[in-house]
């Protein structure tokens, strides 16, 4: 399979097999904790950090540390400093799957020229606004529209983008259900 | 009936199939035995199989040592009165010594072999094979199970007989491979609404270039595939049935043909929240990677026909309609609301070794072995997934598992003297 050592998409999928392996046999070296932390600014104005996680049974840090900052528009009779909360939800989606896709082909050998995901939520604002109790709060449905070029069949970059949603943390988090705690220090 | 001699060389546990196929090889080596069966030959075909079931495996393949279909529809498919009778003439012709009506109840080591405990007595002996089947018991995922208000009626493919037995009124098949799929459109057929809840999957067409899909799978060798050849083979044990039904008509039963009879798709089954079955939004991705799975492998059909020559004898290279979702699956389902009155649980099925007093099954209750040699001297399994091969499971595929099996077994009977 000399096709797979000449391509290089930029991802370490040894190391990520090698992984795989060996926290088979440790299950508790493979729980990770991450957060963040939300300060309020004014109105519906906040700053998101997120520095550190706990993972491979220790605390690690990121090089550096990120800001994030949401607000809602000004059609929201807001001052749109930043982008609104679900906004970020396509940003953490269509990042994780956009790097599945990257991962899976470095693992099948498939060179990767360009990539971009486009993303799309349909959201009923009904249902925050409490106009309308049928409405749910949340998307009523996500769209993803991927384009690929790559040295790949048609099939094989659908069965590229398939595996990356099948082993995509935040896709998994958005369609399934997760336990909620929310608590007052 | 008499108690057990109390020392034998070799101890079968299970007269299903498997056991008896490794009977017949260990009967051919000369080497003494005893096949202990719960119940009698062919029990799960007898006990654990509801009334409509036919074998999804065509007829020209059941076939075990010395012993193949004769009758006038090597096309067709069994029933289970035919499974029984084909299983039981089996045993007959091979003359295989079985002990009806003995339970194991313990199975312990010894310092020169193991000791049996049965409800018939006791017994010594210096090697086992475990032949006791893959599906003993359903798998039902307890924290939904357990949620589902107590209104609604739920049943396992064991306690499911046929629609008559079920109340009227909307009903849930959760999981969608052979008996899923096969639940979903018998009670469909009955007149009522039914709602499938589907996870990942296997989709396959019953018949394929004009032959049986299993054909395709035995000629191309595909089954025969060795378990030291597959590249995942902690998946290839846990994969799921696929979506066959063994029909007169020889349809194909997949969802986009569930759904042209009125079934409605639904995600996986995720959790029960305020009386709420939550489904996953994720149902379209489990239908594109059973369809591009599919055209995979259909892909390696067609290139092995053509490598072959066996391309002028079939038809030309068919492809199929993707899976149709509809256009906003439900994601929860109310199950107070009297909507749904039946949950079917098809989500598979384990064995049952709480009766193995030997350290040899995992923290998820799998038997470690490497290819029917379980990690203790004289210890064997046979008719679990993928054990030796692809088609470990299948009644086709008990021969060639169990001769390897028998044969290492005989191995190491003649090097303990
Ligand atoms: C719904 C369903 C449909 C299937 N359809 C097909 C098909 O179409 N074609 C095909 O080839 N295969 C099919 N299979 C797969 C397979 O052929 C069957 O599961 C078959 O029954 C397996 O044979 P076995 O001998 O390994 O196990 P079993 O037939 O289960 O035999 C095991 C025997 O061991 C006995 N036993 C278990 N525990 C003990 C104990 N402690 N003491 C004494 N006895 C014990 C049981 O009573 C049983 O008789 C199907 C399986 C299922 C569940």
């Amino acid at each position: 399979m000399t096709t797979i050592d000449s391509i290089d998409n930029g991802v370490n999928v040894q190391a990520l097999l090698d992984a795989r392996e060996t926290l088979k046999g440790a299950p508790e070296a493979a729980r990770f904790t991450w957060r963040s932390t939300t300060r309020w600014e004014n109105g519906v104005h906040t700053t998101s950090t997120v520095k550190d996680y706990f993972g491979l049974g220790a605390e690690h840090s990121h090089k550096t540390e990120s800001s994030f900052t949401a607000d809602h528009p000004e059609v929201f009779a807001a001052e749109d400093h930043g982008i609104t909360p679900i906004e970020y939800l396509l940003v953490g989606l269509g990042s994780c799957l956009t790097a599945g896709v990257a991962s899976v082909a470095q693992n099948r050998g498939i060179q990767l020229r360009s990539v971009e995901a486009t993303l799309e939520g349909a959201h009923d604002i009904r249902g925050i606004l409490g106009a309308d109790s049928d409405v749910r709060n949340g998307y009523d449905g996500i769209k993803v529209t991927f384009s690929i070029d790559a040295d790949a069949s048609r099939e094989d970059i659908e069965a590229l983008v398939a595996q990356s949603q099948k082993r995509s943390a935040v896709f998994d988090a958005l369609t399934n259900p997760t336990d909620v705690t929310v608590e007052v220090a | 009936m008499s108690s057990l001699e109390n020392r034998i060389t070799t101890v079968v546990v299970g007269g299903g199939h498997a056991g008896l196929a490794a009977s017949h090889f260990l009967s051919e080596r000369g080497i003494d035995h005893v096949v202990l069966e719960r119940g009698e030959v062919a029990n799960s075909w007898r006990r654990e199989r509801w009334d409509s079931l036919r074998l999804l495996t065509p007829n020209w393949q059941s076939r075990l040592p010395g012993h193949a279909y004769d009758g006038p529809d090597p096309d067709g498919y069994m029933t289970m009165g035919e499974v029984v009778g084909f299983i039981d003439g089996f045993a007959a012709r091979t003359r295989a010594p079985v002990r009806t009506g003995t339970t194991v109840t313990s199975l312990r080591r010894t310092d020169d072999g193991y000791h049996v405990t049965t409800d018939q007595g006791e017994l010594a002996c210096r090697a086992v094979v475990l032949a006791s089947g893959a599906c003993n018991l359903p798998a039902v995922p307890a924290t939904l199970s357990e949620a589902v208000p107590a209104g609604v009626e739920q049943v396992t493919p064991f306690t499911y007989r046929g629609p008559d037995q079920l109340p009227d009124g909307g009903v849930l098949v959760v999981g969608a491979s052979a008996t899923g799929v096969q639940l979903a459109a018998e009670l469909r057929r009955s007149g009522r609404p039914v709602t499938l809840s589907t996870g990942e999957h296997v989709r396959l067409p019953r018949t394929y270039r004009g032959r049986d899909v299993l054909w395709w799978m035995d000629a191309s060798g595909v089954w025969d595939t060795r378990y030291d050849e597959v590249p995942d083979l902690t998946r290839a044990r846990r994969l799921a049935s696929p979506q066959l039904a063994g029909t007169p008509g020889r349809t194909t039963l997949d969802l986009n043909a569930l759904t042209a009879d009125g079934v409605e798709l639904v995600g996986r089954a995720t959790a029960v929240r305020d009386g709420q079955l939550l489904f996953s939004g994720g149902l379209r991705n489990v239908v594109s990677l059973a369809d591009l799975k599919m055209e995979r492998l259909l892909g390696t059909f067609d290139a092995w026909a053509q490598e072959t020559g066996v391309d002028s004898d079939v038809k030309p290279p068919e492809r199929f309609e993707p899976t149709r979702v509809p256009g906003s699956p439900r994601l929860r389902l109310d199950l107070r609301g009297g909507e749904v009155r039946t949950v079917v649980w098809a989500t598979g099925f384990r064995p049952d070794y709480s009766w193995l007093d030997v350290p040899v099954v995992d923290g998820k209750g799998r038997l470690v072995h490497d290819g029917g040699v379980v990690d203790s001297p004289g210890l064997y399994a046979l008719g679990l997934p993928v054990l030796r091969r692809r088609k470990s499971t299948f009644i086709h595929g008990a021969e060639d598992d169990a001769r390897d099996v028998v044969d290492h077994l005989a191995g190491y009977l003649a090097t303990r003297r």
